[in-house]
């Protein structure tokens, strides 16, 4: 047929400068040339640049002496110690931050925001405040704030505030309790792996014969009793092996116990209370995204209001929840980087200070964004599992 | 026997009756929102008593105990302290934050030469203000004015150095004219670049694809601070021996940069929320790329997107603070830098430094936060349910 012929024709073109398919690998071979002449001058500048002031290149300085200390070494750690020893302090210092300020942040934020869903006008209003303020001033400044502004301003060492179970807070920062593990306390931690893996099968067991029988059982309370009982019972069995090293009173300072620093709480303190701020909002929002008939439907089923949260309205509000809440998490954990204006040896401060005494620039700022690229995505990567496990099953 | 119909219609409305005394007025209120269940009312104690802990406090320490003017630091200390308040004084030192205002707003800037941020400042609200009414006319000229007219007058303005203007260099600059500067330039990069790389992500050719996810995951997986070191430390080393680039112009490198990738994902979200009939409906029209963009998707996907882009600007804002750290003084670094005047050194000064800094960071973002608000309500001309 004639109309088939001419559809079949390759349509006319004006010129093969309007042929997009030429015009595309035009475009990209221009992009690449000028970016790969691009990347040529600048490493051609930074060669260049190197020898005239004399530095050197490579990563062999990594080998070499740090010469400089840390305050916050959670590995054994002198200015004896590599420069590659230095950085990964500074990495696990990093890690301890974003874990605990992520772990803080998050109970913070959930209870804001359910707080701001409240029924009580007062407690409504509260939460409210505390977001509109937190949201809107620059988590450095809170930073300094605890810094500067409350924790430099606590009483010396020798007039430290007493708090309940033996622990103190100064301007040096805060003294708490120190647990000493004596011989045989690794039944504890035996007894405690234990507890948990019969939990767990208790819970999928339990599972397991509701879906059969429809016939419930208490997971909640057995995996309590569980997993305080049998290490406790272990603790007994043992002889008591734990005790409690208390922070003491001397002449100028506190002796003795756990001490935290005020570079480190206050840093946890900012971080979580601002990310929280964030973290209430999303949650609101996750709420507020589950339709009122959900709950409703669930109502005239005999649900009462306890479990129509827990089974019908937060597994759906977690869908929403998860993937902003894991991007508050990379935020946090790249906050965590303003530690270096109040100088805790972060990964940061520890990779600048690197940077400053080998004159390596290039190195130091690419140790910098590996790092942070490598703990982004393994947040993404954990976070990614538990939003695979939240998200719906269609069938 | 008189003939009775015992059908009856109602011609009139009943009078409405007022609602049960239990359901109406300040009681009916208090006892839906303050004391509905036990636990609604332990929750109301408990809320009172955090306000009634927190609030005077807090207006004692600001207001009633706060010393508003003095010359140095004696009038914010106690007397064992060596200075005139009685033992056991707390409150603001607002003197402080007077005697340092200057210093605060523009940094070491000469003292004879502020009239210049000062006429920036009065342009730059003149321009503002009728831009962001919706009733003024006349937006376009509006905005070639305040984004291509403004910038190269108030760069001549501040830096100086024509037109018989002593030039002042930008290591002199500081306080809330640095803080306002770099995030007022940084918005006007960062959000075409951000349309730039966000058009080039969804682009169909491949290599100009992944150098813009390349470029946007990296930035983005990377603190600031990482970039504003990269800004203030490599670029110097990148360019040719002799050339050098200005601090202050490495700093806003630096931001815009991490601004533009976290834009670019903003705008990516509303061009993907754009039905595929309307690209179709452009490329049937006969538009071409640009066409198509600029007058039927772009307009469309950046009114979708309006709150996620003030929130870009927002964060912008507050990242602005982190300059400090490349030694350069912005307000939060300028307070900073005061604590250390041995004149003002107090135990008050920090905390009601950064109070300040806190009140100005927090009235610019929260008003731009409600403003986006507003607009977004105005805007929500189409998937209106």
């Amino acid at each position: 047929m004639a109309s088939q012929e001419i559809l079949r024709e390759e349509p006319s073109r004006g010129s093969f400068i309007n042929d997009p398919r030429i015009r595309s690998l035009f475009f990209q071979t221009l992009v690449v040339i000028l970016l790969f002449s691009s990347i040529w001058w600048i490493i051609h500048n930074v060669i260049e640049n190197l020898q005239r002031l004399h530095i050197a290149s490579g990563f062999g300085f990594l080998r070499s002496r740090a010469g400089f200390d840390i305050s916050d070494t959670p590995i054994a750690y002198t200015s004896d110690s590599t420069y590659f020893r230095a950085l990964v302090v500074g990495l696990l210092n990093t890690i301890i931050v974003a874990v605990a300020g992520i772990v803080l942040a998050t109970i913070v934020g959930f209870a804001i925001g359910i707080g701001r869903l409240s029924q009580n006008w007062l407690i409504r209003k509260i939460c409210t405040v505390y977001v509109e303020i937190f949201r809107n001033i620059p988590p450095l400044l809170v930073i300094f704030f605890w810094y500067s502004g409350v924790l430099a301003v606590l009483p010396p060492p020798r007039e430290s505030i007493h708090l309940p179970f033996g622990s103190f807070l100064n301007q040096r920062g805060f003294y708490l309790p120190r647990a000493v593990w004596g011989d045989g306390s690794w039944l504890i931690g035996v007894a405690l792996l234990l507890a948990i893996a019969m939990a767990w099968f208790v819970a999928h067991r339990a599972r397991q014969r509701q879906r059969a029988t429809g016939q419930q059982f208490p997971v909640f309370w057995t995996s309590v009793a569980l997993i305080v009982g049998l290490p406790v019972l272990a603790y007994l069995a043992s002889g008591m092996p734990l005790t409690f090293d208390f922070p003491k009173q001397s002449t100028f300072n506190l002796t003795g116990g756990f001490w935290v620093k005020p570079e480190f709480l206050s840093l946890l303190l900012a971080l979580s209370f601002y990310t929280a701020a964030f973290i209430a909002e999303i949650v609101r929002a996750g709420i507020r995204g589950v339709s009122k008939g959900q709950s409703e439907a669930a109502g005239a089923l005999g649900l009462r209001s306890g479990p129509i949260l827990r089974l019908v309205v937060i597994p759906q509000a977690m869908r929403i929840v998860i993937p902003p809440l894991t991007s508050q998490y990379l935020n946090l954990t790249k906050n965590s980087s303003l530690a270096i204006a109040i100088g805790y040896p972060d990964l940061t401060a520890t990779a600048g200070t690197v940077l400053n005494q080998t004159g390596q620039a290039v190195e130091g700022v690419f140790i910098m964004m590996i790092a942070y690229l490598v703990l982004s995505l393994v947040t993404s990567f954990v976070m990614n599992i538990v939003n695979a496990r939240m998200a719906l099953v269609e069938r | 026997m008189q003939e009775h119909d015992m059908s009856w219609v109602r011609t009139e409305m009943a009078l409405a009756q007022p609602a049960p005394p239990t359901e109406r007025g300040a009681y009916a209120w208090v006892r839906k929102n303050l004391i509905g269940s036990v636990g609604d009312t332990i929750l109301t104690v408990l809320g009172i008593a955090i306000v009634l802990w927190v609030l005077p406090q807090v207006i004692n320490w600001a207001f009633i105990n706060a010393v508003w003017t003095g010359p140095d630091r004696t009038v914010c200390t106690t007397a064992s302290q060596g200075g005139i308040q009685p033992d056991g004084w707390t409150g603001a030192c607002w003197a402080f934050v007077n005697a340092k205002f200057g210093q605060f707003m523009f940094g070491t800037y000469p003292v004879e030469e502020r009239w210049r941020p000062i006429l920036v400042a009065i342009l730059f609200v003149a321009l503002l203000v009728p831009m962001l009414i919706p009733r003024v006319p006349r937006k376009g000229l509006n905005a070639l004015l305040l984004f291509v007219a403004l910038p190269i007058v108030a760069f001549f303005l501040l830096v100086g150095g024509v037109f018989g203007l002593p030039h002042v260099e930008t290591p002199r600059w500081g306080g809330l004219l640095v803080t306002l500067s770099l995030s007022f330039v940084g918005i006007a990069v960062s959000l075409p670049m951000g349309i730039v790389l966000a058009l080039g992500r969804r682009s169909k050719m491949p290599i100009i694809k992944w150098l813009c996810v390349v470029f946007i995951e990296t930035v983005r997986g990377i603190p600031l601070i990482t970039v504003l070191f990269f800004a203030s430390v490599m670029l110097p080393l990148f360019l040719p021996e002799g050339v050098s680039f200005d601090k202050y112009l490495r700093a806003l490198i630096g931001v815009s940069l991490f601004a533009a990738a976290y834009m670019a994902e903003v705008i990516r979200g509303g061009l993907q929320a754009i039905p595929k009939g309307q690209y179709e409906g452009a490329d049937s029209l006969g538009l071409g790329y640009w066409q198509k963009m600029g007058l039927i998707v772009l307009p469309q996907a950046l009114k979708l997107v309006i709150p996620g882009i003030v929130n870009t600007f927002i964060g912008m804002l507050k990242d602005t603070s982190l300059v400090l750290i490349i030694s350069m003084f912005d307000l939060l670094g300028v307070v900073k830098q005061n604590f250390a005047d041995p004149n003002w050194a107090t135990p008050q000064t920090p905390k009601s430094g950064l109070i300040f800094a806190a009140f100005v960071f927090w009235l610019l973002c929260f008003g731009m936060s409600r403003y986006s608000m507003y607009t977004e309500r105005r805007l929500d001309t189409g998937y209106k349910r």
